[in-house]
């Protein structure tokens, strides 16, 4: 029998540092999709404040110690870092543990960095909120462990381009920073 | 050109897909005459000045939108959920399917 390897989606890729600045992956969470099922948005907001979380408003993200629900799109959000305990028969539930490459970028001119690859101005943004946006031509989500670093997630397949522009950018940005 | 999402805010114009005139959201019905077929599919206007078209936040939280935009002066006048159309039912626990006013604009 064939004997699979498991490797991370940014294995061998991350980290990487310039200057400062770090980008390295964020492995090991649950990730859930929730979408709401008809009629039952009142109960499902109800079944996560048990959770410890809530239904995220548009473009913002509800944290408890241990896990978070973002905001991903129209009636949709992710869980992550919990089990989606409770929530059978109040959303349609998909695990897509295995789906994203998740990653964190810190270090003083982060948002500089993201200036570079994604149109939204990123210079304000603080826990609590989330995006959905593009980062070079790939959709993402972004969310903000604190103000100034950035959790960005994109498609696994997506994970050695996504590398290679945030890297890109780094050097970019750090270059310019060491001028 | 940006586009005010009716539920990201306004974005950048790269993260939205267009497909066409918003008549596309009202298909005839079964059996409707080869007439309206005809107008459904080919028939356009090409207004200087005030048109409304569908547009998809594909890079962002993909809803349909519908844009009233001016075609002279470029100005994007109104933005809704093509969802908001004739909706019936609950949407999300954040009402995000829900019926709402049109964003910015005059009445219909
Ligand atoms: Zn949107």
């Amino acid at each position: 029998m064939i004997r699979l390897i498991e490797k991370t989606p940014c294995e061998a890729l991350l980290p990487v540092t310039c200057g400062a600045l770090t980008l390295r992956e964020i492995v090991g969470d649950r990730v859930t999709s929730v979408a709401p099922l008809k009629g039952q948005g009142a109960k499902l907001a109800t079944a996560l404040k048990k959770l410890g979380l809530g239904w995220p408003a548009p473009n913002t993200a509800i944290a408890s110690a241990t896990a978070a629900i973002l905001w991903t799109g129209r009636d949709q959000a992710f869980l992550i870092g919990a089990d989606p305990e409770g929530l059978d028969g109040l959303a349609a539930l998909t695990d897509q543990s295995d789906g994203w490459a998740r990653m964190r970028l810190e270090g003083p001119g982060a948002a500089d960095v993201l200036a570079r690859l994604v149109p939204l101005d990123l210079r304000g943004f603080a826990p609590g909120q989330a995006a959905r946006s593009q980062l070079g031509h790939m959709m993402a989500i972004l969310t903000a462990p604190e103000k100034g670093s950035f959790d960005i997630m994109v498609f696994r397949s997506m994970a050695e381009t996504a590398v290679h522009e945030i890297h890109h950018a780094m050097k970019a940005v750090s270059a310019r920073a060491a001028l | 050109m940006r586009i005010t999402c009716p539920l990201c805010g306004d974005r950048d114009r790269r993260e939205f897909y267009y497909y066409g005139d918003a008549v596309y959201a009202d298909r005839p019905a079964e059996g409707a005459a080869p007439e309206a077929w005809d107008a459904y599919l080919h028939l356009r206007d090409n207004p200087a000045g005030e048109t409304r078209d569908l547009w998809y936040h594909e890079m962002g939280c993909s809803a349909w939108i519908e844009v009233t935009r001016n075609t002279v002066t470029h100005a994007v006048l109104a933005t809704r959920l093509l969802a908001e159309r004739g909706q019936t039912g609950e949407g999300g626990p954040s009402g995000e399917g829900e019926p709402k006013p049109r964003r910015k604009g005059k009445p219909e």
